[in-house]
């Protein structure tokens, strides 16, 4: 095992795309996620490969599709109003089926909002965001380990399915420091005789076109990327579950929020109450048979997150409104602590108060 | 063995880098360890800090609002922090830039010159050594001599600076060690 | 060039394309096939088209290409160009694309001296979505957005991109021509070939404006099309070398 070092979790996402085989990277700067645009400005040219500072989110997403068009392993990265910019890029990259990798360190909106972590795009990011029927391939990585081993399954995710993977991660996993090597980072490399890179020696051009001006053929194009979605759905989805065996109460969250929650669930369990924690760790496709599974033996959940409750619709329609949905959330950039947690664990799980 | 600290002070006091020292030496030391920053404009001039975590166990939540142990650089960040201080836990806080008491008799309270000390010793730039010598004094987060060679490491580009910043934060153990407050 | 006018050239499909009669857009396109031709580039040449009527044209070229969104096409040929440096990247751009929607990244790729080269296609009108005010469009032209005319006081007056990215030292050569006559077509392959040549030294970014007439929008025959172009558009935009930083 190479010897881990201290960093911060946008350097680490940096360092693990550059082991993964990226080689070209867009961006525009916007905190909290400067320190990764920053790492790959001085760390991309030492191993052969560029950076390039956009003038905008707009035209660094469009940059992601030439350069993922032309073959390369490419990224970009910002943070929630910046990824709004991208939406438009993010659509046509889906449609064009250009692997690529983007990065969202969010913070709290709406507008221009605040620096603080969030986790309010997450309808953005699962839903669509931009216009059209796609899926973006989400991952939420929850520590600076996960920052760097995610990061590289991003770009072999990308590569494997030809599209688009967005790195979900928010300001305090941004800018925390843990210890982190980068062991599993590796490039899976793919061939790509769809790319354009020049005719050479091919009899025909290669065309990366996302306009189908009739309707038949544009259902077809539609068609083929909804199998490609449901076989996503059956074979990508991710997820940990910690004591959720024989857990009455299953709380859910991911990134960050899990941190949180698992203190309190911790805590809950020295005091011998059954509690659970869920994490879903792709959150499309979200792993939902795996939540089906783990909320079996439970009679309430939990839902934990800092928005005012986006993720719990999906856990909703995965357990089929099935159990009573509790939630917590914290929003503008606040974080709820663990002891609020433990608290409405508490609340729940005893509502007299005494245990 | 968990503890919780925070380190909190004007920016550019050095607090950031002081936590990721800390952070350092303790996975240098085999434990788990986090670093978590305030961060954005109000480091320009206003108070900065970070939570360092440094545990047996792996860290779960990376935020910390009943630190074990703090270290106060001044007076502002006493403010916000003085009362989340757990019980039984270890505060050093910075008598050259805060003349308060703190009203708390259930912790352990260590007024330390830090700035009088740095600067005696020829610089104001090594008060985080000698915070962190009398936080290592006052509490065995990690061995001083882990915490030193952790520092000869991180600033292997600078030697010139590891024998007087070795003074100091051996004049801020010895500060706590030894009750000379 | 005038004595093979009718035979295809190689850097151009075989297949009808879906342009208006009278529609210039099919000339520059084989004006720029024909340099790609004579440059022997068609190997190594990506294309990228906007959208607007030209949103086909990778149907057209017969060399690879991407389509991209609108007036994004600049930044989409950043980023081939800085994967594949040794190839040749042009964009193709009507004035919505390159002067309204997309003036941040035309500005951008010409600052940062892209080596790319950009084809300009300036009917002072939307085509595409038939026929509304364009960036360029005359003072006192009428559109269907403009129905009184374009009033500058509120409507603003005609970008001469070609004149403003001049100003930018990445930019090195432009030039503003028209495909209005045999002669005028001679010189705009000139310039259109001087512009790839810009590009294949590594000098820097080049762009060819080339006015262009838009006989359905504009509601006029294609030769009264050609009329009203000489004698409106021409003033506006003078034709002529707005830079050639290249000189040799
Ligand atoms: C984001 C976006 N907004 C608007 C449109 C609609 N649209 C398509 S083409 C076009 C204008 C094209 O005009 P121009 O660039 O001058 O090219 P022409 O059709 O005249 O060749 C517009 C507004 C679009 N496709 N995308
Ligand atoms: S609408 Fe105008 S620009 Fe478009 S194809 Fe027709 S004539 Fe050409």
């Amino acid at each position: 095992m190479l010897e881990k070092v201290l960093m911060k979790g946008n350097e680490a996402i940096g360092e693990a795309a550059i082991a993964a085989g990226c080689r070209y990277y867009f961006g525009y700067p916007i905190t909290p996620q400067s320190e990764l645009i920053e790492y790959m400005a001085k760390r991309l040219p030492e191993v052969g490969g560029m950076f390039l500072q956009a003038e905008s989110e707009v035209a660094a997403i469009n940059m992601v599709y030439g350069a993922a068009g032309a073959g390369a392993r490419v990224m970009t990265s910002s943070s929630s109003p910046g990824v709004s910019l991208k939406q438009e890029g993010i659509s046509y990259i889906a449609a064009g089926e250009l692997p690529c990798v983007i990065v969202n360190i969010m913070r709290g909106g709406p507008g221009l909002g605040g620096i603080q972590p969030g986790q309010a795009d997450y309808f953005q990011a699962t839903k669509g965001g931009g216009h059209g029927d796609y899926h973006c391939i989400v991952i939420a990585p929850n520590s600076v380990q996960e920052m760097a081993d995610l990061t590289a399954l991003a770009f072999n995710l990308a590569d494997r399915y030809r599209n688009p993977v967005m790195i979900l991660g928010d300001g305090a996993l941004g800018q925390m420091m843990e210890p982190v090597n980068f062991d599993s980072c590796k490039a899976m490399l793919t061939d790509k005789p769809w790319a354009t890179t020049g005719m050479g020696t091919r009899d025909k051009p290669n065309s990366i076109n996302t306009l189908q001006l009739q309707p038949e053929k544009l259902e077809e194009v539609n068609v083929h990327l909804q199998a490609k979605y449901a076989l996503l759905q059956t074979q990508e989805t991710r997820s940990e579950a910690i004591w959720t065996d024989d857990a009455e109460l299953l709380v859910v969250a991911y990134g960050i929020s899990s941190r949180i929650a698992l203190s309190a669930v911790k805590r809950a369990r020295d005091q011998g109450m059954k509690v659970g924690l869920f994490r879903p760790i792709t959150l499309w496709p979200f792993p939902k048979s795996e939540l089906a599974d783990a909320v079996k033996m439970a009679s309430a959940v939990l839902v934990v997150e800092l928005s005012s409750g986006q993720m719990i619709e999906d856990v909703n329609l995965a357990i089929r409104c099935s159990k009573q949905v509790y939630f917590q959330g914290r929003t503008g950039g606040m974080m709820m602590k663990s002891s609020d947690i433990y608290d409405q664990i508490l609340q729940i799980i005893a509502p007299q108060g005494g245990n | 063995m968990k503890h919780e600290v925070i380190i909190a002070g004007f920016g550019g006091q050095g607090v950031m880098v002081m936590g990721q020292l800390l952070a350092y030496a303790g996975m240098a030391e085999g434990k788990h360890v986090s670093w978590m920053p305030s961060y954005g404009p109000e480091m320009r001039g206003g108070t900065a800090n970070c939570a360092v975590i440094i545990s047996d166990e792996p860290v779960g939540d990376p935020l910390v609002s009943e630190p074990t142990a703090a270290i106060m650089m001044n007076s502002p960040s006493l403010d916000k922090f003085w009362r989340g201080i757990k019980t039984g836990g270890d505060l050093i806080l910075n008598g050259s830039l805060i003349e308060k008491e703190v009203g708390r008799n259930d912790i352990h309270r260590y007024r330390v010159p830090i700035n009088q000390i740095a600067v005696g010793l020829g610089s104001e730039k090594m008060i985080n050594m000698v915070a962190l010598g009398a936080l290592l004094a006052a509490v065995n987060i990690v061995s001083p001599e882990r915490l030193l060679s952790c520092f000869a490491k991180k600033f292997a580009a600078k030697p010139a600076i590891l024998a007087s910043n070795t003074a100091a934060f051996q004049q801020g153990y010895d500060c706590v060690a030894k009750r000379t407050l | 060039m005038s004595n093979k006018v009718f035979a295809r050239p190689r850097a151009l499909t075989d297949v009808a394309t879906h342009y208006c009669p009278g529609c210039q857009h099919g000339i520059v396109h084989r004006l720029v096939a024909e340099v790609i031709d004579e440059l022997d580039i068609q190997r190594k040449t990506i294309g990228v088209v906007p959208v607007g009527c030209s949103v086909l044209a990778d149907q057209y070229f017969n060399v690879d290409c991407q389509q991209a969104a609108h007036g994004r096409a600049p930044a989409v040929a950043t980023g081939i160009k800085r994967v594949h440096p040794d190839k040749v990247v042009f964009t193709y751009q009507g004035d919505g694309d390159i002067a309204a929607i997309g003036t941040a990244e035309i500005v951008h790729a010409a600052a940062r001296g892209e080596k790319i080269t950009t084809i300009f296609v300036n009917n002072a009108i939307y085509g595409m979505t038939g026929g509304q005010m364009a960036p360029t469009t005359l003072a006192n032209q009428i559109t269907a957005t403009t129905p009184k005319g374009r009033q500058e006081d509120s409507a603003g007056s005609p970008i001469q991109l070609s004149e403003m990215l001049a100003t930018l030292r990445g930019a090195k050569y432009i030039e503003r021509v028209s495909v209005n006559s045999p002669a005028q077509m001679a010189k705009a392959k000139a310039a259109i070939k001087k512009a790839f040549e810009t590009q294949l030294s590594g000098a820097g970014f080049a762009m060819v404006e080339v006015l262009a007439t838009c006989p359905t929008n504009w509601g006029k025959t294609p030769v009264e099309a050609t009329r009203w172009l000489n004698e409106n558009m021409l003033p506006q935009f003078p034709l002529g070398v707005y830079k050639n930083a290249n000189e040799v």
